[in-house]
Order: C-alpha cells, then structure tokens, then sequence
C-alpha cells in the first residue's frame, strides 16, 4: 500500500516536471487532494457520529431517537441537519469583534483538521508519519483552545465570554496529565512516530502494561474535547451554550464538527497508543482500527448521557490533585522498570 | 421612575466603580429558570456576590379576576397556578369553600381526593427530579422522569379528559366517579413505578458526581427557613418536621400512615433526598387508599348556585411545593368579596437570594432548581 501511493506520487510529480510547470504546482495539488480527502472522512465520521450519538442517547432514554429521514432508522438525519445549516442566514452579532468572530470557527477546525495528518488508519494508511507524530498532535489540539477564546471573546457576550474562561482553565489543567500520561508508553517504545507505537504492540497492547495511564489519558480526553461530565465551558443550564451561543448556521455547524472531529481524535490517539493501533486477526486493518476507535467513542457517548456535569472547582481539583499525581507515579514507575530491564 | 429602573440605575452605577465584578442577567429566557424568572446575578469571576430575582412576567391578575367570578367558575383558573400539581390546587381552593360553606363531602371523594393528590405529589416530583437533573447536565433523568409522569398524566386524563389542566374538583367532591377498572391501572402504576425509584437512585443518589455537586451547596439554616415562612420540601430539608398533612391535617389524611421525611442540613442534597423520599411515602399512601376506598357517591348534594355566608376563611394544605393556602372573604353573594392564594413557590424563592452569594454559578443553577418554582404560580 505505501509502497503504490509512493509510486503514485512520484509519477504525478514526473508528469508535471515534464510539462515544465513549476515544482510547487503538483505538489499543491497533492497537499489540496490529501486535505479534501481528510475533510471528506472528518464530515462523514462526524455525521455518522452525531447519528449514532442520537440513537445511543435515545436508547437509554427509553426513546427512539431519528426514524424518519432517509427511511432505515433516520440514517439520513445528519446530512438532513447539515444542509439545513448550510442554508440557514449567516449572522453577525452587531457588537461582535467582527474578523475574530469569523476567524474563530475556522482556527478550531483547522486544529482539528490537522491532527488527522499522522493517525495510522493501517499500515502506511496515513498522510504523514510524522517523527514526533504524539507531540504534534498534541501541540495542535491545543490550539482548538484559541479558538475557543476567540469565539467566546469575539462574541462579545458575557455567558460566551464566561464559557471561553472556563474552557482555557479546563484546557491548561487537563492538558499536563494528559501529555505525562501518555509519556509512559511512549519510554516503552523510544519513539513519537505514531507508526512505531502501533508496531512496537505487536505481542501485547499498552493498555495492559499501562492501564493507570489508559485511565488518565481518556479521562483528560474527555475533558480535551468538552464533553460531559466535563463539558463545562458550554453547559447549557448554566451558560446557554457558552463559547458559541452566538453563532449560528453554518458557522455553528463548524464549531459542532470540530467537536465531533477531536472526539474522533483523542479515541484515534488512544487506540494508537494504548489499544495496538490497527493490529488484530482476520478483519483488515483499517477496520480493527475504527473498530477499536468506535468503542472508545461509544465509550465517551455512553458517558454523557450517564453522569451529570461536576463544577469548575471539581474539575480543577480532579485535574491537579488526582490525574497529574496518578500520572506522574505511572511515569516513574515507568521510567524506573525500562531502566532496570535494559 | 418605577422600582426596576431605579435598581437598573444603581447597577450601572455600581457596576462603573469596579471592574472586577460583572452583573449578568440570568434570564428571563435562560435554560434553568424553570419558566420566566429573571436573576440578576453580581458575578466575581464565577462566584456569586449577589442576586436579585425579579418576578411578574407571568402575572395574570389571577386573584382579581377570582372577584369576578362566582365561586365555582374559579375553579378552572386554579388549575392555571402551579400547572404542574393542577389537582392539588383544584383541591385546595375546593376545601376553603367547603370549609366556609360548612359543606362535608362524600367519603369516596375523600379518598379519592388523597388519592389523586398523592399521585399529584409523585408526578410533580418526578418533574422537579427530571428537570433537577437537566440543571445538572443529566439529561437521562430527566427522559426517565417524565416517562413515568406521562402514565401518571394517562391516569389523569381517564378521570378528567385533560392532562394538564383538569379542573377535576368541585365544590362538594368530585366532577365525576372514577371510570370502571381505574383503581386496577393505579395499582399497576404502582406496581411499574416501585422498582423505578431505585433506578433513579443509580444515576442519581449513588453517583459521586451528583453527590459532590450538591452537598453542602446552597445551604438554608432552619432559622432563616422559618424566617422566611418556608415551606414545604424547602423546610423539610432545613430538618423542621412541618407537614400539614400531619400537623394540621386536612381531608382525611389523619387515617393513613406515612413518615415525613427531613434533612439534617438544609443543603441542596437535603431537599433532594426529601422529595425523593417523598415520591415512596406518596406511593404508600396511595396504596394504603386503593385498599379502604369505599364505593359511594362522589359528590355531596350542593345547590347549583353557591353562596357563601358573611365571613373569611383561610384554609391550607401541603401541596407538592408547600403550604399552598386559599383566603377568602365572602360578602353573602355568589361571587367572594377578595380571594387571596398564598403561594409557597413565590415565599420559598424569596429565600433564594440568602442562600446564593457565595457559591459557583453553577451552584446558582443547582440551587435555583431545588427551590422547586413554577412561575404561574409564583407570578399568579
């Protein structure tokens, strides 16, 4: 497989140098089909997300959820959604911070978007592998903080404004364990390459050797992406929706993707490190990988629609006083075993 | 100037000395105001400092309009009041007649009454739980609570014909009997509801999250509960034993066996766990009715065209929220002279600015939400 997209590639460069166009042309091109590609399977998982989440939700609900559109259990309810958005009046607030206001929807998708550039689908399934692929994505995902604060800064509305405070505290406390959790694995292997991680799980998953920081990891993960119980920087009942209660159409539309699309992240990242990426018997292995990735998402719904919303205080505690602890003690631990055993 | 604005004023006033702190209307279109209310919350980042409620978007001239009307036409405008526990106000508007035109009603309404009252109790609570738990971001409680609501409601609507608003109670009893192989439904209701309880208690009382949200938040001492005429949950859970079932009964409530729950430290958790407790000790006494309830007429023989003898009357009972009382001041004519309703959600929501400053935002929410209001009521 990487062996023919590599070839691809090149004769595609070939081409074009024979033409005597520019060197930059081609490549261009390629960046602009790779992004389009990314784009395409970031709307559909999301939609596909945002149906399944409805139907999960329903069902412990005692409810049914979308039946209607698109006939076989409403499949066609996301893409129904979305069009009406795209449709909908673009507004404005008149007091918003006009070029932050617009230029926030966009920074939160592009940190989402460019995440996507080093998860491994399946062996030479990925845009780029990346020789510090876990620290880029990281660094990126932080950014989608930026645009939160731009949103709920541009919005010039106090509950906005309030839910962009919350959400750069949430962000600062869950981004240390979340990073130190994941350094236990990455002593294992000697490696940030994304690729490396899920190779170096050929006989056993991380998430045995490293449960402690499993646990960490997808419990910031949960608080990276906003999601209840810690979905505080946009709980309704306190403040109306937080960062985007003044965006609406399409522009909400992005902030809503966005989410689903760093949902779909973290679980990636989980399953990369903790969970042996793509490797299991008989199905291929992109499959095993949104198999496993899947789980994990329906792992966060499940959540959600399980536990009620802990306050900001509570979420700052649990952070610093619990998570950085529990993963500090799996890194020295860690660090301490890979040094007797080597 | 009226009230509002001179206040207004004083905010941009107080608001210009510092910049710290920020006022936010919570409002009167907010998610977790239960209906029309407007907070006016002084925020420290995210503690609250103060907070003013301001009320009247739903006033309706409810006790004027009852000056208006003879006495039995003011039936259907209490239902209007507390939506929620329509039965309960039909009931307690209904026995302040009775009470003043010396009428006894019949056994079966008696029993009937405390049984539809009880069920009453469980649907509103079942509400306040459901939508509790939306204020706390549990959004399956609140799908849950109202599954079991609706069949309370289907019951309802057997008797009544609505499902909201029943109007169901005449002076002297009931409209009508109940229909054939309904005390047969009820005790299935009962039978379905029962084991739904401990199932609430899973996503509620035994989670950690739920438990630390709201213990020790929004705390009501028993001095300030009494000072401020408190009533019903809201007392209980400030740990004064006060049921006027109990303590001043009504109907026939003396016959039936049941505890009042209370709280120990008059915290948010406190006046959960009392409601919640509540929902089983209605449950009891609603199975304690279906086994006595005798057959019988339903309605006592009254005159078409009531009048009341020169006089007043106050006469209360323990709706779902609190003392729910009716004063009324006959002047010998068909229509009565003032009609006054005490209101136990607008006393117990004037304790709300006590118990706010201090706490989070999101402690306001929950606080706010385990006041119990409803706005009709509160505004009348």
């Amino acid at each position: 497989m990487p062996q023919i997209r590599e070839e691809l590639v090149a004769r595609f460069y070939a081409l074009f140098e024979g033409w005597g166009i520019p060197w930059i042309v081609p490549r261009l091109v390629v960046m602009l089909v790779v992004v389009s590609i990314i784009i395409l399977f970031i709307s559909v998982s999301a939609m596909f997300l945002i149906w399944w989440e409805r139907k999960i939700s329903a069902h412990i609900q005692a409810r049914f959820g979308p039946m209607r559109v698109g006939g076989w259990h409403g499949w066609a309810q996301s893409i129904a959604d979305g069009v009406k958005l795209l449709l909908k009046e673009d507004i404005i607030p008149t007091q918003a911070d006009r070029p932050v206001f617009i230029l926030a929807p966009m920074v939160v998708f592009a940190a989402a978007l460019a995440a996507y550039v080093v998860i491994p689908f399946g062996p030479g399934l990925i845009v780029e592998d990346l020789n510090i692929g876990i620290l880029y994505v990281i660094a990126i995902s932080s950014l989608t903080v930026v645009g939160i604060i731009m949103a709920g800064w541009g919005s010039n509305n106090k509950y906005a404004a309030l839910g962009a405070l919350r959400s750069a505290a949430q962000a600062v406390s869950y981004e240390v364990p979340l990073v130190v959790s994941l350094i236990g694995p990455l002593l294992l292997v000697g490696s940030l390459s994304t690729t490396k991680i899920v190779e170096a799980q050929r006989y056993l998953w991380f998430i045995v050797l490293q449960p402690l920081a499993f646990l960490t990891y997808f419990t910031c993960a949960v608080a990276e992406t906003n999601r209840l119980p810690f979905d505080i920087p946009e709980a309704e009942s306190e403040l109306v929706a937080g960062f985007h209660v003044e965006y609406s159409g399409m522009r909400f539309a992005i902030f809503f993707l966005a989410e689903y699309a760093n949902m779909f992240t973290v679980c990636a990242i989980a399953t990369t490190v903790f969970l042996g990426g793509w490797r299991g018997p008989l199905l291929p292995p992109w499959l095993w990988f949104l198999l496993k990735t899947f789980f994990l998402l329906f792992v966060m719904i499940w959540l959600r629609w399980t536990l009620a919303r802990v306050r900001v205080d509570q979420l700052m505690n649990v952070a610093w006083k619990v998570l950085l602890p529990l993963a500090f003690a799996n890194l020295g631990i860690t660090g301490l075993l890979v040094w007797v055993f080597s | 100037m009226t009230t509002v604005n001179l206040h207004l004023q004083q905010v941009k006033e107080r608001t210009a000395e510092s910049m710290e702190e920020m006022w936010v209307n919570m409002g009167p279109q907010h998610p977790s105001t239960h209906g029309v209310l407007r907070l006016l919350i002084k925020l420290d980042g995210e503690v609250v400092r103060e907070c003013i409620p301001y009320m009247g978007y739903m006033h309706r001239c409810h006790e004027k309009i009852g000056e208006n009307r003879a006495y039995v036409q003011i039936i259907p405008y209490t239902d209007r009041l507390d939506y929620l526990a329509s039965m309960y106000n039909n009931w307690a508007y209904c026995l302040a007649c009775e009470r003043l035109m010396g009428i006894q009603i019949p056994e079966r309404a008696e029993y009937l009454r405390v049984l539809i009252g009880e069920l009453q109790r469980i649907a509103s609570h079942l509400i306040w739980l459901g939508t509790f738990g939306l204020d706390l971001g549990n959004f399956t409680l609140f799908m849950w609570c109202f599954r079991e609501r609706e069949m309370i409601l289907d019951l309802f609507e057997a008797v009544s014909g609505q499902r909201l608003n029943y109007s169901f109670m005449r002076i002297g009893g009931l409209a009508l009997d109940v229909p054939e192989g309904w005390l047969g439904d009820v005790k299935a209701f009962l039978q379905w509801f029962k084991p739904r309880l401990p199932e609430y208690d899973r996503l509620t009382t035994d989670n950690i999250i739920w438990q630390k949200r709201i213990q020790g938040v929004g705390i009501l001492t028993p001095e300030d509960a009494v000072s401020y005429a408190c009533s019903g949950p809201m007392l209980r859970g400030s740990g004064i034993r006060w049921d006027l079932r109990k303590n001043d009964p009504y109907g026939i409530y003396d016959r039936f066996e049941f505890d009042i729950p209370v709280g120990t430290r008059g915290d948010v958790w406190d006046r959960f766990w009392v409601r919640r407790q509540e929902m089983e000790q209605s449950v009891r006494i609603v199975e304690q009715a279906l086994t006595e309830i005798p057959p019988g007429p339903v309605l006592a023989p009254v005159a078409k065209k009531l009048r009341a003898p020169v006089g007043d009357i106050y006469s209360r009972v323990e709706s779902p929220r609190g003392e729910l009382g009716d004063y009324i001041v006959a002047d010998g004519s068909e229509k009565p002279y003032r009609y006054k309703v005490r209101a136990p959600t607008f006393v117990n929501l004037s304790a709300l600015p006590v118990m706010l400053p201090g706490y989070l935002v999101a402690d306001a929410v929950a606080v706010l939400g385990s006041v119990d209001i409803v706005l009709c009521e509160v505004d009348r």
